[in-house]
């Protein structure tokens, strides 16, 4: 049948043209068979290619190291082997490391949270001078390259600058400060987004009703922006979780150092051993959470993100 | 607190598209002062951990400071500027780094076209296949960089084993990153497939935007495929498109978690973000460092500046 909005009598098209437009293939099932099997060729394709790299770290974190290493390869294990979870686990060093990661990654959050929805109200919800000039700011800090600052933030956490403050150099707070470049903007600019698309009403009526500014944010907007808190709350988890050039270059030990930086440390029992299912065991236990995470928020996501990337 | 709000109903909550206007009322110069204390955390922060420490790189790019160094610094011009343009090292890096962004964002953005153009038909299993391409976007990049080490294994790599004993396209294995001429192609296939399939869910986004009745009417009046899609699709799609194409560039520009981890500072893969870092902290050469610093800054800066001008931010 013709689709509801392009109606014969609406359009002004004959009616057989319209047939004709939803039933093209009449004459032609071989071909549409063709073209249905190409298509799913197509989907295998594109889930093979997303799917097999994070498939195949799975695989070789739970394959015995003597199968590991044969050639050709075996692409399903026979056998399961949880020693390289169990070596990677009884490592003190990358629990110490994963700890760090969860302390760093929610403390930003938390700040990035607070401080971007104090401001996400301002710039979403009232008029005045100079907004227009902090969302630039905003926006433009969303993209900043913190390689730019990478020496002169060394020098500041060493405590190395014009304001007598203590050297931070290898503490989790360097990490959650510095953090707040990549995750207060991208907060701010996307809670800014929510708290506008807000319907007026609500706050309107608490206004006139007497209630001041700061007691309907908090009991009113706040609670109505919960589902964007949680989606920008899970994005700015996941950047900071994954960060890695601050983390790499502002610690030196494991009292602060994070996940991304043991892996890329990671080594064998001893340097005659190739490391790699261990870091494989290694690799699956830090990105598991994330993608369990992201599966189960997986809408709120995309929509997180098209606001944030692209809202043209 | 002021009860009278029915004479000039605050001002912020009437017509926003209309231009601002200086708050007449005490209650609207109270908003204002509230609306500055509200922003004041989150400017402060910028200040103190972006914007001094951006001045102070501008500054020190034009010293030879030395980090741990009780030598007193000093000003030399342009000398680091000078001396990163006649480098080979810098040069090389610079090169790679182009070559590394060019490649990279075009592929992702055909493969991403692509991919989107498959999914946004409808079939069985499309919230799956959609689901699933967030995985790779979801890995952090040093995991996904240790994961393609291993599959890039000279001996053991299930890249090898793929190509050499399942498809038989090669007829001998390659050290994918240890061989010069291959190591940046097989670093920019890892940001491709990193980064592919959220290209392809920020364009499907913006297909769906594209009502259908106008593929329906261009149906009726007898264009092919292709016509629809050089004549609807990518005229329509030119905005997402353009938004995804600047964000990504500028994201590959500072490229560094992926080749650091896969090749630290080999000179055949080095970025100037890599050369940077290099300098700043490794070589203890803040000067000179700053100075790469300020140049990918402002190769940056020019593409944010772009960016910009396409979001309106006075509809925002």
């Amino acid at each position: 049948m013709a689709s509801t909005t392009l109606t014969p009598s609406q359009s002004g098209i004959p009616l057989e043209r319209i047939e004709g437009l939803v039933i093209p293939k009449r004459g032609f099932p071989i071909g549409h068979i063709v073209s249905r099997i190409l298509f799913w060729i197509l989907i295998v394709f594109i889930l093979l290619y997303t799917l097999f790299p994070f498939y195949w770290a799975v695989v070789s974190s739970l394959t015995f190291d003597s199968q590991l290493f044969n050639t050709p390869a075996s692409y399903w294990p026979s056998q399961i082997d949880w020693s390289h979870y169990e070596f990677v686990l009884r490592n003190d060093n990358f629990i110490k490391a994963l700890e760090n990661s969860v302390i760093v990654s929610v403390g930003t959050v938390a700040v990035a949270l607070l401080f971007g929805s104090f401001a996400a109200y301002a710039l979403g919800r009232m008029q005045f001078r100079g907004r227009t000039a902090i969302l630039y700011i905003v926006l433009s800090m969303t993209m900043f390259p913190s390689v730019a600052i990478l020496g002169s933030l060394f020098l500041m956490i060493r405590g190395d600058w014009f304001l007598p403050t203590p050297n931070i150099y290898n503490t989790r707070i360097a990490l959650v400060i510095t953090y707040l470049i990549f995750t207060l903007p991208f907060t701010v600019w996307v809670m800014t987004q929510f708290f506008k698309a807000m319907p007026g009403e609500l706050e309107e009526a608490a206004l006139v009703d007497g209630a001041g500014p700061m007691r309907v944010f908090w009991q009113i907007l706040l609670p109505l922006a919960a589902p964007g808190l949680v989606t920008t709350g899970l994005l700015a988890f996941i950047a900071a979780w994954n960060e890695f050039l601050f983390a790499l270059t502002f610690t030196n030990n494991y009292d602060a150092r994070t996940v991304q930086v043991a892996i890329s440390q990671f080594s064998g029992r001893s340097q005659f051993e190739l490391p790699y299912a261990n870091r494989m065991a290694a690799s699956v236990i830090v990105t598991l959470p994330l993608i369990v995470l992201v599966l189960i928020f997986q809408r709120k996501i995309l929509a997180g993100l098209t606001a944030g990337a692209v809202k043209g | 607190m002021s009860v009278n709000v029915d004479v000039a109903p605050l001002p912020e909550l009437a017509d926003r598209s209309k231009t601002w206007r200086a708050p007449e009322t005490s209650l609207g110069r109270s908003r204002e002062r509230l609306a500055w204390l509200l922003v004041l955390p989150s400017l402060l922060v910028v200040a103190i951990v972006a914007l001094y420490p951006l001045i102070e790189t501008f500054r020190l790019s034009f010293t030879n400071t030395r980090l741990a160094s009780t030598r007193e610094p000093r000003s030399v011009g342009f000398d680091n500027y000078q001396t990163l343009l006649q480098e080979d090292a810098f040069r090389s890096a610079l090169s790679h780094t182009v070559i590394f962004t060019i490649s990279s964002v075009l592929l992702e953005t055909l493969l991403g076209l692509a991919i989107a153009l498959v999914i946004h038909s409808n079939f069985r299993g499309r919230g799956g296949v959609r689901t699933s391409m967030l995985v790779p976007w979801a890995i952090p990049t040093v995991v996904s960089a240790s994961m393609w080490q291993w599959m890039y294994h000279d001996v053991f790599g299930v890249v090898n084993d793929i190509l050499v004993n399942q498809l038989h396209v090669l007829n001998q294995k390659v050290a994918w990153l240890a061989n010069p001429a291959t190591a940046l192609p097989a670093i920019i296939a890892v940001d491709v497939w990193k980064t592919t399939p959220f290209m392809a869910l920020l364009l499907l986004a913006g297909l769906q935007l594209i009502p259908g009745d106008v593929y329906e009417a261009s149906t009726v009046d007898g264009a092919s495929k292709i016509q629809q899609f050089f004549q609807i699709t990518l005229p329509l799609l030119k905005p997402a498109l353009l938004v995804a194409l600047i964000f990504r560039t500028l994201d590959a520009f500072r490229v560094f978690d992926v080749i650091y981890v896969m090749k630290q500072f080999a000179s055949e893969t080095m970025t100037v973000a890599v050369y940077a870092r290099q300098q700043l902290i490794d070589l203890a050469l803040l000067g000179r460092g700053s100075a790469a610093a300020v140049i990918i800054f402002l190769c940056i800066f020019s593409f944010v500046i772009l960016y910009t001008r396409l979001i309106r931010v006075e509809e925002i």
